[in-house]
């Protein structure tokens, strides 16, 4: 695994370092106003994305991903959610400043985001090639049946066999992965310069999942879009980004290379993440000794009114008293790694399992 | 071939003829047959529905052949519905007169053809009136939601609350008699229903993945209520709508029965009802028979049709094609 790794982002940083910042997430705080309290669902989230870059989101399920991709589309349910803090630069414009009907012409056309169900993310009752076509005309001044040609088109371009004739066929008609392949095209038919891609591939099957991640990377690569993946899947993450981003309880705990990450990971929460990633040797007793699959102990914290202190430190089995009173700063360690963890100088150099 | 119950062997069972049968390659064909798949054309498709809905396919006919009467009631009818002829007084029904005449001496069977008409216009009037408003209603209660859904359902409640003639009448007496008004006054009691179905399916429709992924792609509000949720709500509306046709014929029967209903001199069933009823039904009954009839076949062949699309309709039933 690890040689893959190398070989895919030897030059990638190199090629990512002279494009330019699209899109600058600083300070974001998501919270939601319910009757338990505040649920900080992102707290004070910062990160870049350069043109063309692949960064990939990792977390359990809770801990503020998608919140993260719905905040910077200001998709977040109002009530009981709002952004209180932060901001969202997209091409040095601050999204969160704009007027719901500026906003709206930045949705699918500069920023469009691709939905973890594809069976649901689809209007039944039109036809794809329909609800591709709508979404053209909804950004670009073309006439209905250029539209058309355009979903056509971007659905070739998804390597949808036949592609005119499937355009006038309903979802219905359509497997998971090619309905996933029609979210694609829509989401990519304005051009935009950065794709949210929330759990693409969760919902299809291990050999679909992989044809849906090639097919995104090779449409990154060729149309030039900046792509914030956002998965649970470890393995997704090695096989697609070059930038990790770890959230634990809606805050940002660690941010690395990903080769630096899966090599070196300073966050006790990462490392229980990597721990607990099946190995083929060990599972199937070809290693020493047959082992058990590491787990994180314990479970996601509820959002609702955390202690102060580390959200991680209930689980973390490094935790010390300044874990429990306060939350670690956010410091570089090495170059392009940063980790929030009050002991990650002590766990630098400790690998996992 | 009757269920075979726990205890009968199970050589008993494939040695029946019927079980041979359905193995052999004839009654696949069969099979595929009763599902539809021989149908290519949109004809086809109607004919085979038709089949597979005999009931529906007579209300289907009988609600064609009622239009058919109304929209060319000039080419069969033979008298004027409103001239009168106090020769023919009462007359019974003959040959020039197939239905007989009325009082006045007007040819019964032109007045009840020219009823079609009156009942077709306050049936599609009320139905598309009730239905535009109900559906207007509904989007906004159900996708607004807050005070707008609190103040719309409050309303619908009291309208609810009035049984449908009642409701009705109340209607007409306060807006006077004419056909505009009859058609108003039945479709101010089908809102509440057609509100509600619309209501409750936006409600569900409204937290749909797909209308999070039209806010995705940058569609505003209006866009996404009207082009993505409403046409999903279509089939319980048609059905609803479809059903809704024969009592809005029954109830301006009823109106008209009353007085409160269509004017004249548009000829209606209810009206020729109530002014035979009383006086002549003993004496002269067809001139109660055939408006009774009338109305009875439209009804009945608004309610199969209503019945068919229900299940037609129905998701569980429907078949990708």
């Amino acid at each position: 695994m690890n040689n893959v790794l190398e070989t895919e982002s030897a030059d990638a940083p190199a090629k990512s370092a002279a494009a330019k910042t699209v899109l600058e997430v600083a300070g974001l705080k998501t919270y939601f106003f319910v009757r338990q309290g505040i649920v900080k669902a992102v707290d004070d989230m910062s990160f870049s994305l350069k043109a063309g870059e692949k960064l990939a989101i990792v977390g359990e399920s809770g801990c503020g991903k998608s919140m993260t991709a719905l905040s910077i589309l200001r998709l977040v349910p109002d009530p009981p959610g709002r952004i209180v803090a932060g901001s969202v630069r997209l091409d040095g414009r601050d999204l969160l400043k704009l007027s719901e009907a500026e906003m709206r012409k930045v949705r699918g056309n500069h920023i469009s985001m691709i939905f973890q169900e594809p069976m649901t993310s689809l209007n039944p009752v039109w036809s794809i090639g329909n609800q591709i076509s709508e979404a053209v005309m909804l950004h670009q001044n073309v006439s209905r049946h250029e539209a058309f040609e355009k979903a056509v088109e971007m659905l070739q371009l998804v390597k949808i066999p036949e592609a005119a004739r499937r355009a006038r066929e309903y979802p219905h008609q359509l497997s998971g992965g090619m309905r996933q392949r029609a979210m694609t095209a829509m989401a990519l038919a304005c051009n935009p310069h950065v794709l949210l891609a929330d759990e693409p591939t969760t919902a299809l099957d291990v050999t679909i999942q992989a044809q849906i991640l090639d097919l995104i990377l090779e449409l990154q690569e060729r149309l030039g879009t900046a792509v914030v993946l956002i998965t649970h899947d470890l393995g997704v993450v090695a096989e697609t980004a070059q930038r990790v981003i770890v959230m634990y309880g809606g805050k940002k705990v660690e941010e690395a290379a990903v080769v630096e990450l899966f090599e070196a990971p300073l966050h006790p929460y990462t490392q229980g993440l990597l721990a607990a990633v099946p190995h083929l040797a060990a599972m199937s007793g070809l290693a020493p000794a047959r082992s058990r699959l590491k787990e994180i102990p314990g479970i996601v914290p509820a959002l609702v009114n955390l202690p102060k202190g580390c959200t991680f430190a209930p689980r973390c089995a490094f935790a010390s008293d300044v874990c429990r009173n306060e939350f670690p700063p956010y410091e570089t360690k090495r170059p392009g790694h940063n980790v929030a963890c009050w002991h990650s100088n002590q766990l630098d150099g400790v690998r996992h399992a | 071939m009757t269920p075979p119950t726990s205890d009968t062997p199970l050589d008993a069972i494939i040695g029946k003829d019927e079980f041979a049968a359905a193995a052999s390659a004839d009654s696949f064909d069969a099979e595929l047959a009763k599902a539809g798949a021989h149908v290519t054309s949109r004809w086809g498709m109607a004919l085979f529905l038709a089949k597979r809905y005999p009931l529906g396919g007579v209300g289907l006919a009988i609600v064609v052949i009622f239009v058919l009467v109304a929209v060319l009631a000039p080419y069969i009818t033979t008298h004027d519905p409103l001239a009168t002829n106090p020769a023919i007084s009462l007359a019974a029904p003959s040959a020039a007169h197939p239905m007989g005449a009325d009082f006045m001496g007007r040819d019964l069977f032109s007045r009840v053809v020219y009823g079609a008409r009156t009942s077709l216009a306050v049936a599609f009037g009320a139905t598309i009136l009730g239905v535009f408003f109900g559906v207007l209603i509904g989007l906004a209660s159900g996708y607004l939601g807050g005070w707008v859904d609190l103040a719309t359902q409050r309303i619908i409640d009291m309208l609810q609350s009035l049984p449908t003639l009642i409701l009705a009448m109340a209607m007409a007496a306060a807006l006077g008699p004419s056909l505009t008004n009859t058609i108003i006054a039945i479709a101010i009691p089908k809102l509440p229903s057609i509100a509600r179905v619309i209501r409750a399916s936006t409600l569900s429709l409204r937290e749909m993945p797909f209308v999070e992924a039209a806010r995705a792609m940058g569609m505003s509000e209006m866009r996404i209520a009207m082009r993505h949720i409403l046409p999903n709500t279509l089939a319980p509306l048609i059905v609803l709508a479809t059903a809704g046709l024969g009592t809005a014929i029954l109830v301006e029967a009823s109106l008209s029965f009353l007085g409160l209903g269509v004017p004249e001199p548009h000829p209606s069933w209810g009206r020729m009802l109530s002014e035979s009823a009383a006086e002549y039904v003993r004496t002269a009954p067809w001139l109660v028979i055939f408006p009774g009839v009338a109305i009875t076949f439209a009804v009945f062949g608004t309610n199969l049709l209503g019945d068919a699309l229900r299940d037609l309709l129905d998701p569980r039933q429907r078949t990708s094609n």
